[in-house]
């Protein structure tokens, strides 16, 4: 697995096999190890890790259009958000199951982004212009769900509380490890399904789409349908994010679920641990959570050194700001990518 | 027996006709070299037969079937496979992962592609960067990635954009060989855009000059390259230059 030059054009870089397999059983491994985490931390911190996982499930679902699609998304805040509202409000106007409700937001995720794409993609709309509309119909859905009654317009929903914890409705008492087992269990699946997804054929068609369309195109590749199974495959796997978000939070209102803080959130992760790669929104999201967390206990109650910091609002955010703007510079490929990288080096 | 067939095919882009009216046809198995100057309109013609243009008018049909403005994915299914001037490889894959996208493209089963695409690098001679990441490559080998990726989809017609352009001399050859194989032993036909006429000589049945997108003449090699029409086209661009 290393990057030999090839006789006799010293230039020339090999790649290694793809190694699907192991990527696959890596995520199952990995998804084992963690089970023991929510028992072994304490609860404030247990929070902490639920988070990371819902942000990492986005980020994996994001990853799979704009890294892998190379749709690159400003608004996936609909997915998660139509993800949300959809679950919540089966839930709570017509009583269905959380469960079935998570299928429903996939189901509606994926055809939104099906009619937004189509309707992009038909007017040609490339790089910049394609990412401002698809951040453009997140603050559609947004400014939707301000004012329709139909969904308590900026009010929202709060999720009912139900006597005793419930698997059927998903809810369990407070500080339960089954919030956690469940945010893994779905960060592994997304895991598992963009492996699978990268290794078919549908996944090496967006590939080759991603890197030269017309190419593709002459090739036999139909590009439309498969960026739309992109999309749709992405939407599906961020809305699952949104809709366990409102199991987990108890609440959900149109910023919430629609803001562009969402959007943000979704890219961050794949940025920080490298976009493209499998493994990036994962580590990303590990590498986020707690530098937001840590950045924010640090400047909000600063040490005594650092105490004439104290009451200072905001400057926890610049600090995280600067951070992320540092690991960018720094690793342009992501963390995964730049530690890949080194390893095929060596 | 006729392959392709086109018809009077026009195409402007604002009131320039890069196209103009040409027509040719092509019998199963055999070689048609397109030459003319630059600008004379030749890779817009093989834009609209491979369907990335939509003609103003005129009619392309591959087999007795009409693909007039078909989309490229379809004219690729029907049978028509087409290499790029200017290469473009799938960047982020290697050589074998480029011919393996490129078979199931064209129908062959994900299972049954890794070896397809491995038989069809090994014959246009690319096994030993087989895993190279492609978008390192030497123009050499880009050229023959091109070829390799249109290889793979097996077609009955193959569209070349100056498949040899930037090969040294030693290098032609060989490509020259494997469309003379392609052509015998696989009985695939052969529409190719050439600047280079030695190789034009060498390997078309007929051809076709282009210049100012109209059609020149046509007809055998021999007679077309003694032809005062194609040489004053030329004036200035020596046909028989073998650089380019």
């Amino acid at each position: 697995m290393t990057a030999t030059a090839l006789d006799p054009s010293p230039e020339v870089v090999a790649l290694p096999r793809p190694a699907w397999g192991r990527h696959a059983i890596a995520a199952v491994v990995l998804g084992v190890l963690l089970i023991p985490v929510p028992l072994l931390l304490p609860q404030a911190q247990q929070a902490v890790a639920v988070r990371i996982l819902v942000f990492a499930l986005l980020s994996i679902g994001w990853n799979i259009m704009s890294g892998f699609g190379g749709m690159f998304s400003f608004g996936h805040a609909a997915y998660f958000g139509l993800g949300a509202y959809t679950s919540v409000w089966l839930l709570v106007e017509k009583g269905v199951s959380p469960w079935l409700g998570m299928l429903a937001g996939m189901v509606a995720a994926a055809a939104f982004g099906v009619l937004t794409g189509f309707l992009a993609l038909r007017y040609r709309l490339k790089g910049a212009y394609f990412a401002l509309s698809t951040f453009a119909f997140a603050e559609m859905l947004r400014l939707i769900a301000i004012n329709s009654s139909f969904v308590n317009r900026a009010v929202g929903y709060n999720v009912p509380l139900r006597p005793q914890s419930s698997w059927a409705f998903m809810q369990f008492e407070p500080g339960s490890p089954n919030y956690f087992w469940i945010a893994l269990a779905l960060t592994v699946a997304a895991l598992l399904v963009s492996i699978f997804f990268l290794r078919s054929r549908q996944g090496r068609f967006a590939v080759a789409v991603r890197d030269d369309e017309d190419a593709a195109s002459a090739l036999g590749i139909p590009v439309m349908r498969t960026k739309l199974l992109t999309i749709a495959l992405s939407a599906a796997i961020s809305s699952l994010a949104g809709a366990f978000f409102v199991q987990y939070y108890f609440f959900i209102d149109p910023d919430g679920a629609f803001g562009s803080s969402i959007s943000i959130q979704a890219i961050l992760p794949a940025v920080i641990g490298g976009v493209a790669t499998i493994w990036g929104p994962f580590i990303g999201g590990v590498i986020l959570g707690p530098l937001n967390d840590l950045t924010a206990t640090l400047l909000r109650n600063p040490p005594a050194a650092l105490s004439f910091l104290s009451g200072r609002a905001g400057l926890d955010v610049i600090l995280y700001a600067v951070l992320l703007i540092l690991i960018v510079l720094l690793l342009p490929q992501g963390v995964y990518g730049a530690i890949r990288d080194r390893l095929r080096r060596r | 027996m006729t392959l392709l067939q086109v018809e009077r095919v026009s195409k402007s882009f604002r009131g320039l006709r890069a196209v103009s009216d040409v027509s040719f046809s092509v019998d199963e198995g055999s070689i048609l070299g397109i030459i003319g100057p630059n600008g004379a309109g030749k890779t817009t013609l093989f834009n609209v037969v491979a369907g990335m243009l939509t003609p103003d008018t005129g009619s392309v049909h591959l087999g007795g079937r009409d693909l007039t403005g078909a989309p490229p994915h379809r004219v690729s299914h029907a049978g028509m496979a087409r290499t790029f001037q200017l290469m473009r490889p799938f960047g982020t894959m290697s050589v074998l992962e480029n011919v393996e996208v490129a078979a199931m493209a064209a129908g062959t089963h994900r299972r049954d592609a890794a070896r397809a695409a491995a038989d069809v690098v090994d014959r246009v001679g690319l096994g030993k960067w087989r895993d190279a990441r492609s978008d390192s490559l030497p123009t050499a080998g880009l050229k023959r990635l091109e070829l390799a990726r249109a290889l793979a989809g097996r077609p009955r017609v193959l569209l070349l954009d100056e498949v040899l352009a930037g090969l040294l001399p030693a290098e032609r050859n060989p490509v020259m060989e494997l469309l003379e194989k392609l052509r015998r032993d696989d009985g695939v036909t052969l529409v190719f855009v050439e600047h280079i006429m030695a190789a034009v000589m060498r390997l078309s049945d007929s051809v076709l000059v282009l210049d100012q997108g109209r059609v020149l003449t046509s007809g055998r090699p021999e007679d077309v390259t003694r032809d005062p029409r194609v040489i004053e086209a030329y004036l200035g661009e020596e046909p028989s230059g073998a650089a380019h």
